[in-house]
């Protein structure tokens, strides 16, 4: 069997090479590295020898379990109430800490709850920080991905016209993307500030003071909250440019016939113009379902994960763990199960988008 | 002065002039500071001087920005390149020392015996490196704030006790005139929380690990006097005492300067500014004593050798050169650190005897106790800050603590007890 790749195609291997060296050296061979480290407790600096650890990383990471809690009687039996009626429940560092009976929840903590009858169900794991950043990243993906790429889509639709001076709208909606992220991130650190930010400042006079200020990125009901909202607007301008790539490639034929045919401006949108953008539109959630994974810029500069780890992120706990406290193997381990995570969604992606023949 | 160097670097420029055709061996150091202009100029000064005193050996110097000069030195260390002299944090040296990239400093011990004692680092009974300055902190106020709320001022002998110093935030949160009675600089995130917050738990009489054996954090981070001291801590954010993990950096520079805070718990670094800020009445406070003593914490930058080093007596005879009390005033007068000695204090406008801030000399001397000596300390500091933010933020505290107490466990077992014997 052979196929166009195989035979006589020297030149096209030529041209590929240098990329092929490129990717080897710098994503796989690192990649391999990381996944033999997440097998052994290999520190950033230590004169102790690596061992190998087999799974320990992995079971550390991801032990999780539901404690069932019973709610406190009295000597008669009566369930125990306060003052305004609620159960009493044993606290979870009973079972958790220094607790014979229950070894198999040794050093495990509560992540949440959830009210079965009287009886509380707690969900507890070795490494609640972990299933934090977990639970953080993947709502952030879910997000960002549709709302960032949609409004890049209206962008692109907009700024898809022939009027004066387009070109400056294209550069205005394009320049956050320009601009270190880095550099965005402590600007809109100043204007999400909680005693005289600019958000804070605007709401108020739009709302002739009846709004009192919030503070935006110190409050763990907002933070992740704000810290999504300045990401779908620093990267709209890059999806925008990709859209506007897409809808320029569709023939102007399409639109001519859909106007003699008297079809209406979102007939045209439904079957002219989304058919024509189909691959683009694949690439666009992909890239964008990638970067939103490895959200860490942003997290490092605005908030360090908290308050109470409610901007927790997987790359950020694992550049946290493997430089900050040293431990590249839980650092290595982190990296590993995001790769599975995300190559998982790419490939759902792609089955989803698929070509039906 | 040491008559011993002196007469050395006459020999050794004497020699200097007669012959030059002896090779020099050519030493590198890293340092820092970099971007800092008057700090680079006066460790330039240093480098050239001692270039210049003898003909053995010439120096090299580079400096990093301090945000990314540990990373540096880590990467460089894997690399296996690293410089002859080193610049290392206090706190951070046992780590380094212990991973085998430094080397026992070998210099004559009693040039440093009336230095201050956070400015010497010691590490499994060795000395490892020595600092040309301190840091202490202190309870910023204007004399003015404490006569107006009617204040005891608080001295060295006599600190604020616990009742003393809520009541003085009470009184300044009554008075209506600040918009928080007391600035933490909860906005200063990183080594600032371990360094200024611990000695807080240490007065408490808790601690971030166990400094017996080095083996636990189990009932010194979550015993009895550290829950004490998270509902403390806890109840500062909570009943709106001080500003919380998200304050505005700008209002922690200039806060107290300008009126918004009453007190402010800050380093030596910022008295100057605050002084020329306009706060001509500022007095710097010791730290309340929370039931066993008054504590603050000590040790910053010093100078050592590295384990690479392949001329460890150059690089030692470069230290031995630095630690003369002229560089100490120096660094003392441009950038206003704590001068490692009572006689280059004597040397300084600011901290000689009724200056300014020979208080912090004071406090430094008496109160000052270095963060856990122990390669752990690294990721146990790292533990800890978070922990507090945590608990600022309204996490459970026994919880958090304990947590934190697993994780610092777990840590040390990992590394098989961090080399302690």
């Amino acid at each position: 069997m052979t196929s166009k790749l195989t035979t006589s195609n020297r030149a096209g291997w030529g041209f590929a090479l240098p990329g092929f060296a490129l990717i080897a050296t710098f994503i796989v061979l690192p990649f391999i590295f990381a996944f033999w480290l997440s097998l052994t407790n290999q520190r950033l600096i230590s004169p102790n020898p690596t061992e190998f650890v087999g799974l320990d990383n992995y079971r550390s990471l991801l032990s999780i379990d539901v404690l069932s809690i019973e709610p406190e009687r009295d000597a008669a039996g009566a369930l125990v109430r306060d003052d305004d009626g609620a159960l009493s429940y044993p606290a979870v560092r009973g079972f958790t800490r220094n607790n014979p009976d229950y070894p198999q929840y040794a050093g495990m903590r509560e992540w949440f709850r959830w009210h079965w009858g009287d009886t509380a169900k707690v969900v507890i794991a070795t490494d609640v920080i972990f299933w934090k950043a977990l639970a953080n990243t993947l709502t952030f993906v879910l997000v960002v991905a549709p709302v960032q790429g949609a409004l890049a889509l209206g962008l692109a639709l907009l700024i898809n016209q022939r009027l004066r001076g387009i070109n400056f709208y294209r550069a205005v909606y394009f320049m956050p993307v320009v601009v270190s992220i880095v550099v965005v991130s402590l600007l809109w650190r100043f204007i999400y500030d909680g005693e005289d930010g600019l958000l804070n400042n605007l709401l108020s006079a739009l709302t002739f003071g009846a709004f009192t200020g919030m503070d935006w990125l110190g409050n763990p009901d907002t933070a992740l909250g704000s810290i999504m909202a300045m990401s779908i607007w620093q990267a709209v301008g890059f999806h925008m440019v990709i859209w506007l790539s897409g809808l320029q490639t569709i023939s102007p034929t399409l639109y001519e016939a859909s106007a003699i045919e008297g079809a209406s401006k979102w007939q045209t949108f439904r079957y002219v113009t989304w058919p024509g953008l189909r691959n683009t539109a694949v690439l666009v959630v992909i890239v964008i379902t990638m970067q939103a994974f490895a959200l860490f810029a942003q997290i490092d500069v605005m908030t360090n994960g908290g308050p109470l780890d409610s901007t927790q992120t997987v790359v950020f706990q694992a550049v946290e763990r493997g430089y900050g406290k040293q431990d590249i193997s839980g650092g290595s381990t982190i990296s590993v199960i995001l790769f599975v995570l995300v190559l998982t969604i790419s490939l759902i992606q792609r089955w989803l988008a698929r070509e039906k023949t | 002065m040491n008559r011993r160097i002196l007469l050395a670097a006459t020999l050794a420029t004497t020699a200097g002039f007669a012959g030059t055709a002896s090779a020099q061996t050519a030493l590198s150091m890293w340092y820092h500071g970099a971007g800092g202009e008057v700090e680079g100029a006066i460790i330039r000064q240093i480098v050239d001087d001692f270039n210049a005193s003898q003909s053995d050996y010439v120096v090299s110097l580079e400096s990093f920005p301090q945000e990314s000069y540990n990373d540096s030195i880590v990467a460089a260390a894997l690399a296996g390149n690293l410089p002859d002299i080193v610049d290392v944090d206090g706190p951070v040296m046992p780590n380094w020392a212990w991973a085998g990239y430094l080397r026992p400093l070998d210099i004559d011990e009693s040039l440093i015996e009336n230095f201050l004692p956070g400015t010497k680092g010691y590490w499994n009974g060795e000395l490892y490196s020595v600092g040309l300055w301190d840091a202490a902190v202190a309870l910023y106020a204007r004399q003015s704030t404490l006569e107006a709320l009617g204040l005891r001022t608080p001295t060295l002998e006599e600190p604020w006790t616990k009742e003393e110093f809520m009541a003085a935030l009470d009184a300044a949160k009554e008075s209506g005139d600040f918009e928080y009675p007391l600035d933490l600089g909860m906005a200063w995130t990183g080594e600032w929380y371990p360094y200024a917050f611990s000695p807080f738990l240490q007065s408490f009489g808790g601690d971030i690990v166990d400094r017996e054996t080095y083996q636990t954090a189990e009932g010194v981070l979550n015993g009895d006097a550290a829950l004490e001291f998270g509902e403390w801590w806890q109840s500062l954010f909570a009943d709106g005492y001080a500003p919380g993990t998200s304050q505005d950096p700008a209002d922690r520079d200039a806060g107290f300067i300008d009126g918004k805070y009453a007190f402010s718990w800050n380093g030596n670094w910022a008295a100057v500014n605050t002084i020329e800020g306009g706060v001509d009445d500022v007095v710097f406070l010791p730290a309340p004593d929370f039931g066993n003593g008054s504590v603050i914490g000590a040790a910053s930058w010093q100078f050592g050798v590295s384990a690479a080093s392949e001329h460890p007596e150059g690089a030692a005879a470069f230290i031995e050169f630095a630690l003369q009390d002229k560089y100490l005033a120096a660094f003392t007068d441009g950038i206003g650190l704590i001068p490692s000695t009572p006689t280059a204090a004597e040397m300084t406008e600011t901290y000689k005897e009724g200056g300014p801030l020979n208080v912090f000399f004071a406090l430094s001397e008496e109160q000052a106790l270095v963060r856990p000596v122990t390669p752990g300390y690294v990721v146990a500091a790292k533990v800890f800050e978070k922990a507090l933010a945590d608990i600022a933020n309204g996490a459970d505290v026994a919880d958090t603590l304990d947590a934190a107490a697993d994780e610092i466990n777990a840590d040390i077992e990992r590394n098989g007890g961090y080399g302690h014997q």
